[in-house]
C-alpha cells in the first residue's frame, strides 16, 4: 500500500467537502474492495474519506412498506434486521450470503453499489426491487444507476447516502457462487411488485454488469412459478466467459438460479 | 502402552503456543540493525534482459543497496542445482538449464527474480523496486508441457533442445506390448494430473545475517530441512563454508514439500547481508507465494491396463509428459521417476509394467514434490484405470481389485520396489463396511427421487515412504544419503533432550518423539524436549518429507535410546550391585527385577554426571547419538471410498461420505495420525474438485495468482471423514512404522473422480471437477 491520508467524515457535507479537496481522494466505506486493491498497489488514492461514522448514512427504517437503508449500513446489519426480513426477505437473504462474516461486518450497501462489481449481489437486488438510490444531490432509479461493469451514474464527488425500496409482494434471490472468490458466478433476484409487475435482475453473468431479463419478467408476470421459466431461452451471447465458467454454463445458471429464486420467493 | 507412551492419544505439546499466537516463525525474528528486502521480479514469462538500471532506485529514500545478477555472479555465487541425476534411456544425462539466483541474461517465468532492493522499511524497498528499470526483450512463451515439446516451440534453455529435460523409461516395454496385444481386454485412459499451488499458511521467508567480526553467516528460513539447505548453500552455491554458516528453521507454518528446496531468496539474503553490511530479511507476500513456490503435479498421461479372460491384470503401460516449469528445482527430477514410475504395480500382481517419462521445460513456476510427490499421480492413473476397467468388464470395482491384490509378502514388483508387508483386502473390507458399500443402491434410488445423481468410487492406493536406503538411492542418482540422525541427552536431573535431524512444520514431533522416550523410560513427556531445526544444535540431518520422520527419524531416536538404556542399566547395576541383565526401567524407576531394589531415573542420571561411582573405565555422562539408514522404503496402503451427490442442474458436487481405511503400520499417536489423514484427504479433495492452476497460454501470466481465482478448499467444501486403521507392521524399521503424511492426498483424488464419473455416467472428466466441467460432462453423456 502506498501512503495515504485518512479523514473521518462527520456528516455528508463534510465528506463531500473533504473528497473535493484532492483529485485523487476517494470515499472509503467498508473498504472491502478498495483496501485490498490499495494493498496490491493497484489503487493509490491520496486521501481516504471514511463514511462509516456519518450518522445520517447509517441505519434501517421501515414504515408502511417503505424501506430506507443508510448507505453506510453493513451487510450484517441488513441480514440481521427483523424489519427487512419481514418486509423484503429476499434482500435479507442476499445480504446474509455476501462474502464471509468478516466481509459482512465491514462491507456496506452504499460501498457495494457505488463500486458496481459485475459479480456483486446488491446490484441485482436493487434493480429487481426497483430501488431508488439517494445521493447527496439527487435520487436515481436503480435502472439508471447501474450503467455498466464497475460503472454507475454517480458524478465525481457524488455520494450515495441511502437506498429506498418499496416492499415487494414477493421476492427471492438465488446465487451460484464462484468456487474460489464466492462472488456470484451467477445470481438472480426476482421480485413481484404490488402492481403485479415482475422484475428479474441478473448479476455475475452479464458481460456489462447487472441486467434485467425481460423474457423471464414477462413469463413470470403471467404465471409466477418456476415452471413458467422452463420455456424461456437465455441467450449466452452477452454473457461473461472466464476460467471458471463459459457463457453457455452461465446461461444455464441464469435459468436455474431464476427458478430457484422464484421458488424461494414462494 | 503408558498414558503418554506409544499408541497414546496425547494432545500436542506445541499446540498451546501455536493457537495462542506464541509460535516463533522466521518473520518473528528480529536482529539489531535488520533491514528489509524486496525482489524485483520478471513481469514476463520469457524475455531477454537488455539492461538493468538501478540508478534511480539507489537514490530513493531509505535504500541501502540495489543488487543485481552480474554482481552476484562476480562474487562467485553459484547457480541453483537439481540434486538427483536422471539419465535418459539413450544414456545421456538430463539437460539441466542454468538457474541463476538473480537472472542475468534471460527470465523464464513470471516471478523470476532479477534484482533485490535492501531498504530501511519494507515499503521503501518495494517503492525502490518499482524504480528499478529492467529493459526486456519479450520472447514467445509456452506454458503447457505438451506444447513445449512441439516443433517450433520457444526454446527455454539453450542446452535443452526441444525443451526436453530427459526421456526416461522403466520396465519391460516388449513384454508389456506383447501382453497388451494378446489381452482379452485393454482399458485405456488419457488423463491430466492438474498442477497445484502448495499454499502453505506461512509464506516463505529468509533472514540473512553476516557477522563481519566472526566472518560467519546465520540464515533463519522457512525450511523443512535446514541441514540440506546448509549443505547445498555451502557445497554448490558458495555462500559460505559449512562451518561458517548456521541455518535455523524455527517454527514453520506448513510446507507440503514446497519448503524442501533451496530457493534464490535465502541465497540472496545471505549474500546481500555481506554486501550491504546489514542483516537482510525477506518475507514473501501471498502473490509471491503463488508465483514462485515450487508447484506440484502437472502430468499428462496415457495409461493402458491389460486383462486376461479371467480379469487378471497382465500389464500396465504408462506414457507421461511432466511439466517441470522454467528451472529444475532441487528434487524435481526424481519426483516423476523414482517417486512415481516405480509405484505402477499399485496393490496388484501385474506381471509386466512399463512407464515412459518425458520431462520438459515451460515458462511456468518450477514444479517439484508436493504432498505425495509423484505417488498421487501414479495412484490417480492406476485407480482411475482399474475402476474404469471394472465398469467396462461389467464386474464390481471391489471384486476386480480383490482378484488382483498382492497377497504374499515380501512381493517383488517388476519396477524395483519390494513390498515388505501389507493386507490390502483387510483395508478394502474395512472401508466397504464403514461406507455401507452394499447399501449404496438404496441411497442412489433415494437421491434419484430428489433429482440428485449419486455415485460411489473407491481407490486402493499404495505409497512408498521413508525414502531410503542411502546406498540404493545413491545408485539411482541421489546426491545425498537418506538416513536420519538423533542424539539423546539425559541431563543430570533426569530430564531429556532429543536432538533430531527431522523437522516439524505441523507434524507434531515435539509430542510424538517425546512419546518414544516416555515409553522407554516411563518419564512424562513434559520432561522431554525435542530439539530440531538448527544446524548449530543438531549436527546433521536430512529433514522431513515423504513421511520419513516416523519411519527413519524416530528409528534413529530408538537406536540412540537403546544406547542410553544400555549405559543407564550398566550404571544402575553397578550402583545396586546387581546383574546388568536383571535391570528393568519402568515408570521412571530403574529396578532390579524380582527384588525391591530400585533407583529413581534421576538418581541414575545424576550418578552418570557426578561420576563418583561409575563402573571401571566408564566415561561420565549419559548422552548417545545414532544414525539410522533403513533397508527399504516403507509401504503404507489403504482403501478410500467416496460417495457424492451431483446436482444435475448446476453440476455441483457434494461429497456426502468419505471413508479412509489405512494401514500405516504401527501408530505412535492416533490423534496425530487422524489429523494427517484429515489434512491429506482435504488436499486430495482440493485437487479433485477445486484447485486448478491456470497460466495464460499466450502471455504466460499466472491467472490464478490469488484466492479470488485459485480455489483453496474451505471448511464448507469438505465432508466429515470416517477414518480407521488396519495394521501390518513395517519390517524395515524398529518401530514398525509405515508413515501417514501423504496417504490422504494420494488416495482421495481417484476415489472422488471415480465417484463423480459413476454418478454422471461419463468417464471423461478432468480434475478439478468444477461444477462447469461436471455439468458439461453430464450434458455430453445425455
Amino acid at each position: 500500500m502506498y501512503a495515504t491520508n485518512y479523514h473521518r467524515a462527520s456528516s455528508v457535507e463534510d465528506a463531500v467537502n473533504l473528497v473535493s479537496t484532492s483529485d485523487e481522494a476517494r470515499f472509503l466505506s467498508g473498504g472491502q474492495t478498495l483496501l485490498p486493491t490499495m494493498k496490491q498497489r493497484l489503487a493509490a488514492p491520496s486521501d481516504l474519506v471514511d463514511l462509516r461514522h456519518v450518522a445520517a448514512m447509517k441505519g434501517i427504517s421501515v414504515s408502511d412498506g417503505s424501506i430506507r437503508i443508510g448507505a453506510a449500513t453493513t451487510h450484517a446489519e441488513v441480514a440481521g434486521s427483523s424489519e427487512i426480513a419481514k418486509a423484503c426477505p429476499g434482500l435479507a437473504h442476499l445480504a446474509a450470503h455476501i462474502g464471509d462474516p468478516h466481509v459482512r461486518h465491514m462491507g456496506t450497501i452504499g460501498g457495494s453499489i457505488a463500486n458496481n462489481d459485475p459479480a456483486a449481489d446488491y446490484p441485482a437486488g436493487l434493480m429487481a426491487l426497483n430501488a431508488t438510490i439517494v445521493t447527496n444531490t439527487r435520487s436515481i432509479s436503480a435502472d439508471d444507476f447501474f450503467t455498466g461493469m464497475f460503472e454507475t451514474a454517480l458524478d465525481d464527488g457524488e455520494l450515495v447516502v441511502a437506498v429506498e425500496i418499496t416492499a415487494p409482494a414477493k421476492c427471492g434471490y438465488a446465487k451460484f457462487p464462484n468456487p474460489a472468490s464466492r462472488y456470484a458466478m451467477t445470481g438472480v433476484f426476482v421480485a413481484k411488485h404490488g402492481d403485479g409487475s415482475v422484475r428479474v435482475a441478473v448479476t455475475g453473468a452479464g458481460s456489462d454488469g447487472v441486467f434485467r431479463h425481460q423474457a423471464m419478467e414477462q413469463a413470470l408476470a403471467q404465471n409466477f412459478s418456476a415452471e413458467a421459466l422452463s420455456g424461456v431461452a437465455v441467450d449466452d451471447s452477452d454473457l461473461m466467459a472466464d476460467i471458471h465458467a463459459s457463457s453457455a454454463y452461465r446461461a444455464n445458471l441464469v435459468k436455474v438460479m431464476a427458478k430457484r429464486a422464484v421458488t424461494a420467493a414462494g | 502402552m503408558g498414558m503418554e507412551g506409544i499408541g497414546a492419544r496425547v494432545e500436542r505439546k506445541e499446540d498451546k503456543r501455536f493457537i495462542t499466537g506464541k509460535g516463533r516463525y522466521t518473520d518473528d525474528m528480529v536482529v539489531p540493525g535488520m533491514k528489509h528486502a524486496h525482489f524485483v521480479r520478471s513481469p514476463h514469462a520469457h524475455a531477454s534482459i537488455r539492461n538493468i538500471d538501478t540508478s534511480t532506485a539507489m537514490k530513493m529514500p531509505g535504500v541501502i543497496g540495489v543488487l543485481a545478477g552480474d554482481e552476484l555472479a562476480s562474487d562467485g555465487i553459484g547457480s541453483l542445482i537439481c540434486g538427483w541425476m536422471i539419465h535418459s534411456k539413450d544414456g545421456s544425462p538430463m539437460n539441466m538449464g542454468d538457474w541463476r539466483p538473480l537472472a542475468q541474461t534471460k527470465v523464464r517465468y513470471v516471478g523470476d527474480a532479477v534484482a533485490v532492493v535492501v531498504a530501511d522499511t519494507k515499503a521503501q524497498a518495494r517503492d525502490a523496486a518499482e524504480a528499478v528499470i529492467v529493459d526486456y526483450d519479450v520472447l514467445p512463451a509456452v506454458t503447457e508441457a505438451v506444447d513445449a515439446l512441439k516443433d517450433g516451440a520457444p526454446l527455454i534453455h539453450d542446452n535443452a533442445p526441444g525443451n526436453l529435460i530427459y526421456d526416461w523409461e522403466i520396465g519391460d516395454s516388449a513384454a508389456v506390448d506383447a501382453a497388451i496385444a494378446g489381452a482379452a481386454h485393454v482399458t485405456r485412459l488419457d488423463l491430466v494430473n492438474n498442477r497445484l499451488v502448495p499454499n502453505a499458511m506461512e509464506p516463505r521467508a529468509a533472514l540473512g545475517h553476516y557477522d563481519e567480526g566472526e566472518d560467519h553467516y546465520t540464515c533463519w528460513t522457512t525450511s523443512q530441512n535446514p541441514h540440506v539447505a546448509r549443505l547445498v548453500m555451502s557445497a554448490f552455491y558458495n555462500v559460505a563454508p559449512e562451518n561458517k554458516l548456521r541455518v535455523i528453521a524455527p517454527d514453520v507454518g506448513g510446507g507440503f514439500g514446497s519448503k524442501i528446496y533451496i530457493y534464490p531468496e535465502e541465497i540472496v539474503c545471505l549474500w546481500a547481508s555481506k554486501k550491504t553490511g546489514v542483516p537482510v530479511k525477506w518475507v514473501a507476500d501471498r502473490t509471491e507465494s503463488f508465483l514462485t513456490d515450487a508447484h506440484g503435479r502437472d502430468h499428462v498421461t496415457t495409461i493402458q491396463m491389460a486383462f486376461d479372460a479371467d480379469n487378471k491384470m497382465l500389464a500396465v503401460k504408462a506414457d507421461t509428459i511432466a511439466n517441470l516449469g522454467a528451472y529444475m528445482s532441487l528434487f524435481s527430477s526424481v519426483v516423476p521417476t523414482f517417486l512415481h514410475a516405480i509405484l505402477y504395480s499399485g496393490q496388484y500382481v501385474i506381471p509386466a509394467i512399463h512407464c515412459n517419462m518425458r520431462t520438459v521445460y515451460t515458462n511456468t513456476a518450477p514444479v517439484d514434490a508436493y504432498r505425495g510427490a509423484g505417488r498421487p499421480e501414479t495412484t490417480f492413473a492406476l485407480e482411475r484405470v482399474v475402476e474404469t476397467a471394472a465398469r467396462e468388464l461389467g464386474i464390481s470395482p471391489a471384486e476386480l481389485r480383490r482378484k488382483n491384490y498382492i497377497r504374499e509378502f515380501p512381493y517383488q514388483t517388476p519396477v524395483i520396489l519390494c513390498y515388505d508387508s501389507g493386507n490390502y483386502e483387510a483395508s478394502l473390507d474395512a472401508a466397504m463396511t464403514a461406507a455401507d458399500y452394499n447399501g449404496f443402491p438404496g441411497r442412489k434410488a433415494e437421491a434419484e427421487a430428489r433429482g440428485m445423481k449419486r455415485g460411489i468410487g473407491m481407490s486402493s492406493y499404495i505409497e512408498a515412504c521413508g525414502i531410503a536406503p542411502s546406498a540404493a538411492v545413491g545408485s539411482l542418482g541421489a546426491g545425498v544419503g537418506l538416513w536420519e540422525s538423533a542424539e539423546v541427552r539425559v541431563n543430570a536431573v533426569g530430564t531429556i533432550e532429543v536432538l533430531t535431524g527431522s523437522h516439524s512444520h505441523g507434524q507434531g514431533h515435539e509430542t510424538t518423539f517425546a512419546q518414544l522416550v516416555a515409553q522407554r523410560f516411563g518419564v512424562g513427556i513434559d520432561s522431554v524436549s525435542i530439539v530440531h531445526g538448527d544446524t548449530d544444535k543438531v549436527q546433521m540431518g536430512m529433514g522431513t518429507y515423504g513421511s520419513r520422520s516416523g519411519a527413519v527419524g524416530m528409528s534413529a531416536v530408538v537406536k540412540a535410546l537403546d544406547k542410553v538404556e544400555a549405559k543407564a542399566k550398566k550404571i544402575a547395576a553397578h550402583l545396586m550391585e546387581a546383574d546388568e541383565a536383571d535391570i528393568v526401567i519402568e515408570g521412571g524407576q530403574v529396578k532390579v527385577a524380582g527384588t525391591d531394589k530400585a533407583l529413581g531415573w534421576h538418581e541414575v542420571s545424576l550418578n552418570a554426571y557426578t561420576a563418583h561411582n561409575l563402573p571401571d573405565g566408564m566415561e561420565p555422562g549419559l548422552k548417545e547419538g545414532a544414525f539410522f539408514d533403513p533397508t527399504n522404503f516403507s509401504f503404507p496402503a489403504g482403501c478410500h471410498i467416496c460417495e457424492v451427490e451431483v446436482d444435475p442442474e448446476t453440476g455441483k458436487t457434494e461429497i456426502v461420505q468419505f471413508v479412509a481405511a489405512d494401514d500405516f503400520g504401527n501408530i505412535i499417536n492416533p490423534m496425530v495420525v487422524e489429523g494427517q489423514v484429515h489434512g491429506g484427504v482435504a488436499q486430495g479433495i482440493g485437487q479433485a474438485l477445486l484447485e486448478g492452476t491456470h497460466y495464460d497460454p499466450e502471455t504466460g501470466q499466472l491467472l490464478t495468482a490469488s484466492y479470488m481465482d485459485y480455489t483453496m478448499p474451505r471448511a464448507d467444501d469438505l465432508p466429515g471423514y470416517t477414518v480407521s486403521n488396519t495394521v501390518t507392521p513395517a519390517t524395515t524399521n524398529p518401530l514398525g512404522i509405515k508413515g501417514c503424511g501423504e496417504a490422504g492426498a494420494i488416495g482421495a483424488p481417484p476415489a472422488v473422480i471415480n465417484a463423480i464419473t459413476d454418478a454422471i455416467g461419463n468417464n471423461d472428466l478432468a480434475m478439478p471437477a468444477t461444477p462447469q466441467r461436471v455439468w458439461a460432462a453430464l450434458r455430453s453423456a445425455q
